[in-house]
C-alpha cells in the first residue's frame, strides 16, 4: 500500500507546497503524486523528475481546468482502495479538497500535520497551536492535510518517475469557476519565501506598505500581514499570516507594527528568526521575538533599507 | 428560502488556554465559553439574508452538551427564528457532526446551510466540506462574499493567491471566512424575545447516526516555548546583528 501526494498547482508549475507534502509522504512510504488539471503534462514531468516520488498520475481534463472541490473529490476517492494515505498540503487547496474526500470514503481527515510518529499516529496543532494533540487514527485509510513548514522540502529534481495518464471521474456538473483576482507578485511566494517582512494596524495605510516591500526586495523576501491589517483593507487577504490565514516559517521574519495577538503569533512563532519593530515597548510580539527594536516605524523603515544597501 | 446555520460552543478566543497537567486535554472548567467566531459570521449572514427577505427561516444548530443550548439562544437572540440542538457528551469530530446535519437537513430542507469554516478549538476546518460530500452538494468554503440569485449561490473564496468566485447550484453548502460581514451584538430586547424561541432537543441516537469518534487522542502537550531574545537600540545594531549573530542577511 503506497501513499498518494495530491499535487497542488496553477497547471504550469508545481506549488513549493508539494514537495514539503512529499516530504511527509516520505515518512510513510513510497509517493505517488497525482497531477489533476487541465492541459498541464509539464505540471506531471515536473512531479516526475521530484526526488523520491515512484510514480506519478496524470488527470489531464478540461473538468480539471480549476480545482474545484466537486469535480476533484471523486476522482481522489476513486483512486483511494489503493493506498493507505492520501495527503495534499493545507493550503486553501488542500483544505478545501480533503475533507470532502474523506466523506466519500467514510473515514475521519487529520487537518494540518506537523509530526509523523506511525503509519496511524499524527500531531497536529490545536487551539491556533497552542497546544499539540497527537492522534491515532482508527480508519483503513488515512486522509491528511500537510502543514509545509514542518517537513523540509523534497529536492525538486533528482527523480524519474514514470507518469501513467488516468482517466477524469465523471464531472458531477454542480459548481462551475465564474473569475479569480489573484495578486501578481514577483517576489516569492509567502509560504515558501526565506524572508518574510510583515506589516500590521501600526502601518496605516495600504501605500506604507511600500516600505515593507523596498525592504522585502533587497532581503529577497515577501511581504506579508496581520489580520489587523487585511481588516482595516490595507492589503489583500492573501497577505494575511496567521491561525486562519497562512502558517510561514522562514529564515527571517520581521515583525512591522505588529502588536503579536494569539493568532498571528499561530502564523509565525516557527520562523527561525523573529525581529519584531513596535513603537510600544509592552507589545506581546517582543515577548518571542529574537530582536526587538521600540521605534516609530516611519523612522526605522527607511533607516532599516538604507542600512541595507552599506557593505557588510 | 429556508437556511439553516451552525453553530459551537468553544472556549471564548480571548481566554488564554491552559494544557491539562495530565496531557489529557485542554482544561475547560471555569472557562468563559462563547460562540465559535466563525459561526457568528455564519449566523449574521443567515440573518442578513432573513431581514433581506431572500430568507424566510433560519434555524440555528449546535450540538454538545446541553449548555450548547446557550449558544444556540445567542443565535436565536441575533435573529434566528428557531434552534435544534443535537445533545451528546460524546466527542463529536467533524464526520459525526456532518452525518448528524446531513440527517437534519433531510428532515428540514433547507436550500443552503451556513457554517463557520473552521472552529477555534479543534482547528479541523472539515465540516461543512464533509456534509457537502455527503449531501452532494456543491460547497463554497472560505466565503468573503455570497449573492443568491436564479437558483444559484455566487461565492467569492478567500483563496491562497487572493480571490476566487464559484457559482454554485443550490441546495450549497457555505463555509464563512473572517471578511464576509461583521457580526452584529444582540440587543437586550431581542435577548428577551429569543428567551420565547423554541430549541428542539434530539439524540445521535434519534437520528440513526453512529457517532464513536474515529479519531483517538494520545495525548495534548504544550508546544515548546520560544525564548524572548534582545532589545537592540538601533536599526544598524539590528542589521549588525542579524548579518553576523544572527546570519539570516
Amino acid at each position: 500500500m503506497g501513499i498518494l501526494v495530491v499535487a497542488e498547482h496553477d497547471n504550469d508549475a508545481l506549488k513549493p507546497a508539494t514537495l514539503n507534502t512529499v516530504a511527509a509522504g516520505g515518512e510513510l512510504g513510497e509517493v505517488s503524486v497525482l497531477v489533476a488539471g487541465a492541459e498541464c503534462r509539464a505540471v506531471a514531468e515536473a512531479a516526475a523528475r521530484v526526488a523520491g516520488v515512484a510514480k506519478v498520475l496524470l488527470a489531464d481534463a478540461e473538468i480539471y481546468a480549476h480545482p474545484l472541490a466537486e469535480s476533484l473529490a471523486p476522482l481522489v476517492a476513486g483512486l483511494a482502495s489503493a493506498y493507505s494515505h492520501l495527503l495534499a498540503p493545507a493550503a486553501t487547496f488542500g483544505k478545501n479538497l480533503m475533507p470532502r474526500v474523506a466523506a466519500l470514503l467514510d473515514v475521519a481527515q487529520i487537518s494540518d500535520v506537523i509530526g509523523i510518529e506511525g503509519a496511524d499516529t499524527f500531531v497536529r496543532p490545536i487551539y491556533a497551536g497552542n497546544a499539540l494533540a497527537t492522534v491515532r487514527s482508527a480508519d483503513a485509510i488515512k486522509v491528511i492535510t500537510v502543514r509545509g513548514t514542518a517537513f523540509d522540502p523534497v529536492a525538486p529534481d533528482g527523480g524519474n518517475a514514470a507518469i501513467e495518464d488516468i482517466p477524469a471521474a465523471e464531472a458531477p456538473g454542480l459548481s462551475r469557476f465564474v473569475g479569480h483576482e489573484l495578486t501578481k507578485s514577483e517576489r516569492p511566494e509567502l509560504t515558501s519565501a526565506r524572508v518574510v517582512i510583515s506589516g500590521g494596524r501600526g502601518m496605516q495605510s495600504g501605500e506604507k506598505f511600500a516600505l515593507l516591500e523596498e525592504i522585502a526586495d533587497k532581503l529577497g523576501g515577501a511581504v506579508g500581514a496581520s489580520r489587523a491589517a487585511v481588516d482595516a483593507g490595507f492589503v489583500p487577504n492573501d497577505y494575511q499570516v496567521g491561525q486562519t490565514g497562512k502558517v510561514v516559517a522562514p529564515d527571517l521574519y520581521v515583525a512591522v507594527g505588529i502588536s503579536g495577538a494569539i493568532q498571528h503569533l499561530a502564523g509565525m512563532k516557527d520562523s527561525k528568526v523573529i525581529v519584531a519593530i513596535n513603537k510600544d515597548e509592552d507589545a506581546p510580539i517582543f515577548q518571542i521575538a529574537d530582536y526587538g527594536l521600540v521605534a516609530d516605524l516611519f523612522k526605522a523603515l527607511p533607516e532599516l533599507s538604507a542600512e541595507l544597501d552599506k557593505q557588510r | 428560502m429556508k437556511v439553516l446555520v451552525t453553530v459551537k460552543r468553544v472556549i471564548d478566543f480571548n481566554v488564554k488556554i491552559r494544557v491539562k497537567s495530565d496531557n489529557t486535554g485542554v482544561e475547560t472548567a471555569n472557562v468563559k465559553m462563547s460562540m465559535n467566531p466563525f459561526d457568528e459570521i455564519a449566523v449574521e449572514e443567515g440573518v442578513r439574508l432573513r431581514e433581506a427577505g431572500t430568507v424566510t427561516e433560519l434555524i440555528a444548530v449546535s450540538m454538545g452538551p446541553p449548555a450548547c443550548q446557550e449558544t444556540i439562544r445567542t443565535a436565536l437572540a441575533m435573529g434566528c427564528d428557531r434552534g435544534i440542538l443535537v445533545e451528546s457528551e460524546v466527542d463529536l469530530q467533524p464526520l459525526a457532526v456532518a452525518k448528524l446535519l446531513g440527517v437534519l437537513v433531510e428532515r428540514e430542507s433547507p436550500d443552503l446551510v451556513i457554517l463557520g469554516k473552521q472552529a477555534i478549538d479543534d482547528d479541523s476546518n472539515q465540516t461543512g466540506q464533509m456534509l457537502a460530500a455527503l449531501l452532494g452538494w456543491p460547497q463554497g468554503t472560505f466565503a468573503s462574499k455570497l449573492v443568491l440569485a436564479d437558483g444559484a449561490a455566487v461565492v467569492t473564496r478567500e483563496i491562497d493567491g487572493g480571490l476566487e468566485t464559484l457559482s454554485l447550484k443550490l441546495p450549497a453548502v457555505i463555509t464563512t471566512d473572517l471578511r464576509l460581514n461583521t457580526p452584529r451584538y444582540a440587543s437586550l430586547p431581542n435577548i428577551m424575545k429569543a428567551k420565547k424561541k423554541a430549541i428542539d432537543v434530539l439524540s445521535p441516537d434519534e437520528l440513526g447516526v453512529d457517532v464513536t469518534p474515529r479519531l483517538t487522542t494520545l495525548k495534548v502537550e504544550q508546544p515548546s516555548k520560544r525564548q524572548a531574545g534582545v532589545m537592540v537600540g538601533s536599526v544598524a545594531e539590528l542589521v549588525d546583528k542579524l548579518r553576523n549573530e544572527a546570519k539570516v542577511i
